[in-house]
């Protein structure tokens, strides 16, 4: 049957855990997959241009043996004559057996799967969800704490507005276990509807503070996000508090020697690249996680909707 | 219909939180209705303090879903020829197509015109609906 991925809460724990052993099942035999997807299309329509995403898209359809078409950019595309996702989709789906679909507008990928006959990625839609961030977050905690409970995991930087942030809330939130620090100026705190509908109602332990410093020595994962300056009212807040939010060396002092430090990327100056060397350092193996998660993911799409 | 008559045929819709008659008059489109429309505000009632209570002299069916979104403790009455005849029971719906209208300029719907307006109960102990698209939270 053809299913779609919109929001990563769409997929149980038991299939985020099938997923997750399909992408470690890639990553130590890549030659058993490289031609599944032989003659299989992917389409990536992205309605916004964002080149790393659509980049992971076609090197995971690659490596499965398959071929990519699609577009970037709204200028290039259908939508720039006025046609609705709508319609776009039915007609892709007369070309391609899945579709990647990034757009600007929140709920966009839903109207897609819709509407196409074949199964749609939701490769971002504005600030609503990106759920394959969330494979790739996932994948690396997994490879790297060697499960999903009994963490601390500090969030970092722009809660307010970061979607990856609440996603991986909603996400880690179903296991056991799990503590968030929540760290952050009070102008970017995390939404009171996230607290209340995930944090609150599932009882799960969270403590908000301003300090990151202090905030690292329990950590077990560091989620680091970008503070950017649009989001404060006036340029004094900017400068004063940036400088608190950027990790570095120093800040690392107190740290746990396992800690994992994580960034969605890109990343501007939040994270000094002195850091880059420190074995603690996760967010580019996160970058190939993501690659692999999407891999994992056009499989059990592809198969279930009986193509491959 | 007298303010005071009971309706010939049409319906009453009883046991409306007094302050809401106005907002499900206009949600139910009742200002395109052709029959008698009576609107009754603060009634005193034993069960609520004060209620609103609206009736409508008319043939065709009310999406009952509108008043459930309003006012899930209200009750509808249809009459027939002067008589009651059935009493409806009301409950939230589950979900609510074009009643409401997400306003989220960052929503699919706010550039694609000919989407429907499609908004889910997603919690029902606080009254929740959210919108089907971006999961905006309906404003009452
Ligand atoms: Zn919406």
């Amino acid at each position: 049957m053809k299913r779609s991925l919109i929001d990563i809460l769409d997929l149980s724990v038991a299939e985020l855990d099938e997923l997750i052993a399909t992408a470690c099942d890639i990553i130590e035999n890549p030659a058993k997959y490289a031609h599944v997807c032989a003659g299989k299309k992917l389409a990536t329509l992205f309605f916004e241009p964002s080149t790393r995403t659509r980049l992971s898209f076609e090197a995971a359809m690659y490596e499965l043996g398959g071929n990519v078409l699609g577009f970037a950019g709204a200028q290039s595309s259908s939508a720039a004559k006025g046609e609705s996702v709508a319609d776009t989709a039915k007609t892709v789906s007369c070309y391609a057996d899945i579709i990647a679909m990034r757009h600007p507008k929140e709920g966009a990928a839903l109207v897609a799967a819709n509407n196409a006959s074949i199964p749609v990625i939701n490769a971002g839609d504005g600030g609503h969800c990106h759920p394959t961030q969330t494979l790739a977050d996932l994948l690396t905690i997994y490879r790297e704490k060697g499960g999903f409970h009994h963490l601390t995991i500090g969030l970092c930087g722009d809660l307010k507005f970061g979607r990856t942030v609440h996603s991986l809330i909603g996400a880690m939130s179903r296991y056991t276990g799990i503590r968030f620090v929540l760290i952050s100026p009070s102008e970017l705190r995390i939404p009171d509807y996230v607290k209340e509908d995930v944090l609150d109602k599932k009882g799960i332990p969270y403590e908000e503070v301003t300090d990151l410093e202090a905030a690292i020595p329990e950590l077990d994962i560091l989620y680091m996000t970008r503070v950017q300056r649009e989001r404060f009212f006036n340029e004094e807040d900017y400068l004063r508090l940036k400088d608190s939010y950027i990790l570095d060396l120093k800040k690392l002092t107190n740290a746990k020697n396992d800690l994992c430090v994580m960034h969605p990327l890109p990343r501007v100056n939040e994270i000094s690249v002195a850091v880059d060397n420190d074995p603690r350092a996760c967010y580019f193996k996160q970058v190939l996680n993501g690659k692999y998660m999407r891999m994992a993911l056009i499989l059990k799409l592809l198969k279930e909707a009986g193509t491959i | 219909m007298n303010i005071d008559s009971t309706v010939r045929t049409g319906i009453v819709i009883d046991h409306i939180t007094a302050g809401r008659a106005m907002l499900l008059y206009e949600l139910l489109g009742l200002e395109n209705e052709q029959g008698a429309v009576a609107i009754i505000k603060n009634v005193q009632s034993r069960k609520m303090g004060k209620k609103d209570i609206i009736k409508v002299d008319t043939e065709r069916k009310l999406n009952l879903d509108i008043i459930g979104y309003v006012d899930p403790g209200a009750t509808v009455n249809v009459i027939r020829d002067g008589k009651l005849i059935e009493k409806k029971s009301i409950s939230m719906p589950e979900t609510l197509t074009d009643v409401i209208f997400c306003k989220n300029p960052r929503c699919i719907t706010s550039v694609e015109q000919e989407l429907s307006h499609v908004f889910r109960l997603t919690d029902k102990q606080n009254k929740v609906y959210r919108c089907l698209y971006c999961e905006t939270q309906a404003k009452q």
